[in-house]
């Protein structure tokens, strides 16, 4: 097939002080027409800046392609002029971000937006511009297209927008079409018809789509040849099922062992005798409302939900954005006001207890944050972090410092690191940290909300690890949640699928695993990312 | 109480690493590197100016009026006293007051933006309306008012001032609590047990500190116009030797002694002017949203 854009030695140089000289060096790729190329790497590869350096959208000066070609028919897209690059964008190469709220302008209308583009760069008449946009919101699968016209960005949900955004890329037929992880923020089940959709719209038209990805089951699922960046380089290349399953690069390997497995959790044995509840939740109710002087909408989080965790156990929560299972997590922990329903630890409702009242309780249940860079006060050492919770509670400060340096080590951190600040940590070590300030406190209860979600795959394996590790030493009982469901049949014992506010399904890993019985579970089951191909891996390993 | 004291701490205003980045960002702009110079001789005059005019400031040394230029370098004024020796010593109250009164309105800025920031609800909006309320009425008239009952004195000064220019501190306060409270540090913080004002103290107000210095540096600048507007109009403490004191003497015989006018005025000016290219520097390279690297 012809080769759409042909990238020769690029080689993006980075400021003075940056971590590497070159972002990315000596990078070669074929793009070819009705093919789609997976560019994968973790996050600081390189490869949304490569993506960036086709269109020219680097932020010159500091950062620029300082070396190799990129043929776009005959045009060297790093040499074009501004006025050549301007007439490209759009026409003949499109971009997709990964965050379409932020892409979108949130003050236009989306057929206002899409009809830009047209505007632009055709020379169609008004009405014709209108039938033409209609029928690209048609092909995107977007309910109601005559009406979504006069949509704003946020009366969208994130799945449409990135439909819409697609949409809008494909206007002008583009050769070319750049995907930056385009559906990282969404949801599994809207990931998967967000990938499947690209997949269709592409061999229809016979557009050559680079995308960008850190997870090798979207690769699994999307791609026709994989391109391996590490810190810039190019490690290993070729068709997909080559690289998938038979990688020749340790790093490639590396890479995909770590990819969390859908496969069936190990059999645990069910406790003869019935453990004991630690941490309840009845008829636990909770309403975001604007409370507007006029009436307001509100949104129901936690409609009704009982959930029980047992001693020792490991309980997920699984579910899509807006199903309520972070709300839970604040609520049992108190972080949250709840509008009615008990929450009973060890038998001892916490909901109506005032501050003062829950003090005690506090450092029996702890909490590790979803986001490493915003759940660490950027102005304290790693040490005043993790001690300050003993600190609180009356521990003397050169000991709780000592034991604060002990946690270091027991979460696979140097002691020399309590000196730094949060800042100087990658998002897998200050997750770590965020791990050693719950345990400082010598809790019974951990809730993890969302704890693996920001971090690269190769990363996520590690922290999963230490869970895992910690759990077992220090005999916790670990409320997690995630969206991911491979990753909860990966760490829990027990599963509640959630959904608009309700527990729709709980039964054990292995259960739902095997039996899903309510059909949201079945859905999520099947939107896991490369789940196919995993269970052709397994097949193969069985055989 | 020991959170607020190490609130006050300097490692809570740079980490030891951003102290190089700071330098580096304010030197880069040359009107901050500017100001700061002529902000390091207005301090050093404070800091000198004993030495270099020994005595009182009301001290009378020759003739009256005498032009600039002769034995006394800005001249003398309608009662022979020198210019050059009033200008020195009003440095002196001019920057305690300034500093003085940015303090107190600081002080309160933060405390009620912070309780408005931090609990919101019913405290915000009346805490927040309060706060509009002063800011509708206009600044100078206030202060005036305030001297006025309070008898004018450097203290009265120091008091209505501080008064005055406290709203634009609450609201940036407030808004940075807003922002700052929903981060998952502060929710994590909750979670370990910690009390509000540790919460406060120890974490939400460290980290607006660096807008705090860079907006108010620049309240020092309109403290200082404030203060010799007051001094101008009379309100000012007679017994201490001001920049607005010597315009006010000096106005009835601008036309004849222009130098008595002239010389306070274009301290003044260089003294704001030098405070706020300072500021601005300030405000760029301590605030992460407007630096450029």
């Amino acid at each position: 097939m012809s080769v759409v854009l042909d990238i020769q030695n690029l080689q993006i140089a980075l400021p003075k002080g940056a971590d590497r000289p070159y972002a990315v060096d000596n990078l070669s790729l074929q793009l070819r027409a009705g093919e789609v190329t997976c560019l994968i790497g973790e996050s600081g590869s390189g490869k949304s800046l490569a993506a960036r350096a086709i269109l020219g959208l680097l932020p010159a000066p500091r950062v620029r392609a300082s070396g190799g070609r990129m043929l776009f028919g005959d045009i060297d897209l790093r040499a074009a002029s501004p006025e050549t690059m301007r007439a490209i964008r759009g026409a003949g190469i499109a971009m997709i971000f990964q965050e379409p709220m932020t892409a979108l302008n949130p003050l236009h209308t989306i057929g206002r937006q899409i009809d830009e583009v047209l505007r632009l760069h055709t020379r169609l008449s008004r009405a014709e511009r209108r039938t033409r946009i209609i029928e690209l919101l048609a092909d995107v699968h977007l309910p109601d297209p005559a009406r979504l016209l006069h949509a704003y960005p946020h009366q969208m949900s994130g799945g449409q927008r990135q439909r819409a955004m697609i949409a809008m890329a494909l206007a002008l037929s583009p050769k070319l079409l750049i995907a930056d992880e385009p559906t990282t923020a969404l949801d599994v089940t809207t990931q998967a018809q967000i990938i499947h959709l690209i997949r269709t719209l592409q061999r229809e038209r016979g557009t050559a789509v680079l995308f960008i990805t850190h997870d090798f089951g979207v690769v699994a699922d999307i791609a026709d040849t994989v391109a391996v960046l590490q810190r810039g380089t190019l490690v290993e290349s070729g068709p997909r099922d080559a690289v998938l399953n038979h990688p020749q690069h340790p790093y490639t390997k590396a890479l995909i062992a770590a990819v969390p497995r859908l496969i069936p959790p190990a059999a645990r044995p069910e406790p003869a005798t019935r453990v004991p509840t630690i941490l309840e939740s009845r008829k636990l109710r909770k309403t975001y409302g604007a409370r507007a002087l006029f009436g307001g909408r509100t949104t129901t989080a936690l409609d009704g939900v009982d959930i029980a965790l047992r001693t020792g156990e490991t309980l997920g929560l699984v579910g899509e954005s807006g199903s309520g299972k972070s709300t839970l997590a604040r609520a049992v922990t108190r972080l949250l006001a709840t509008d009615s329903g008990e929450i009973l630890f060890n038998g001892h409702d916490l909901a109506p207890l005032t501050r003062r009242q829950l003090r005690p309780y506090r450092k029996r249940i702890q909490m590790v944050f979803q986001d490493p860079f915003a759940s660490l006060d950027p102005r304290q050492t790693v040490l005043e972090v993790i001690a300050e919770g003993p600190i609180i509670h009356g521990t003397p400060r050169a000991q709780a410092h000592a034991e604060a340096r002990t946690l270091l080590g027991l979460v696979g951190l140097d002691a020399s690191a309590g000196d730094r600040y949060p800042h100087e940590f990658s998002g897998g070590q200050r997750q770590r940290i965020g791990i050693a300030r719950a345990l400082a406190m010598q809790p019974e209860v951990i809730v993890a909300d969302e704890p693996v979600s920001a971090l690269d795959v190769s990363v996520q394996a590690q922290v999963l690890a230490l869970f895992a590790d910690i759990k077992a030493r220090l005999q916790l009982s670990m409320i997690f949640v995630t969206h991911d469901l491979r990753v909860a049949l990966q760490v829990c014992d027990r599963i509640a699928v959630m959904r608009a506010g309700r527990v729709v399904e709980l039964a054990t890993a292995q259960q739902v695993f095997a039996a899903p019985q309510h059909p949201y579970t079945k859905d999520l089951l099947a939107a896991v990312p490369g789940a196919a191909w995993q269970q052709a891996m397994l097949e193969r390993t069985d055989a | 109480m020991k959170v607020f004291a190490s609130f006050f701490k300097k490692k809570f205003f740079f980490k030891k690493k951003n102290q190089k980045t700071f330098i580096r960002c304010f030197a880069r702009n040359r009107a901050a590197v500017l100001g700061a110079s002529i902000l390091a001789v207005v301090l050093l005059t404070v800091i000198l100016g004993p030495l270099l005019y020994p005595g009182s400031a009301f001290k009378l040394v020759g003739k009256p009026l005498l032009p600039p230029g002769g034995a006394f370098l800005l001249g003398t004024d309608t009662l022979g006293r020198d210019v050059a020796a009033e200008i020195v010593h009003g440095t002196r109250t001019s920057m305690l007051i300034g500093v003085s009164a940015t303090a107190l309105a600081v002080l309160i800025g933060a405390l009620v933006g912070g309780f408005a920031g931090y609990y919101r609800g019913w405290t915000e909006l009346v805490l927040m309306r309060i706060t509009e309320f002063f800011q509708t009425i206009p600044a100078f008239v206030l202060a005036i008012l305030v001297v006025a009952i309070l008898q004018p004195s450097v203290g009265s000064e120091i008091l209505a001032i501080g008064l005055v220019s406290w709203p634009g501190i609450a609201r940036l306060v407030r808004s940075e609590f807003v922002s700052l409270g929903g981060r998952e540090f502060v929710l994590a913080c909750t979670g370990l047990g910690a009390s509000d004002t540790r919460v406060i103290f120890r974490h939400l107000l460290p980290n607006c500190a660096s807008s705090i210095i860079a907006v108010g540096s620049l309240l020092v600048a309109s403290s200082i116009l404030i203060e010799s507007g007051l001094a101008f109009l009379g309100l000012g403490d007679p017994n201490v030797m001001s920049w607005g004191l010597l315009i006010s003497a000096g106005r009835a015989v601008l036309r004849s002694a222009w130098w008595i006018c002239t010389f306070p005025g274009i301290a003044i000016l260089l003294t704001v002017l030098a405070i706020n290219l300072a500021g601005d520097g300030l405000n760029e390279a301590l605030n992460p949203r407007l630096r450029t690297a």
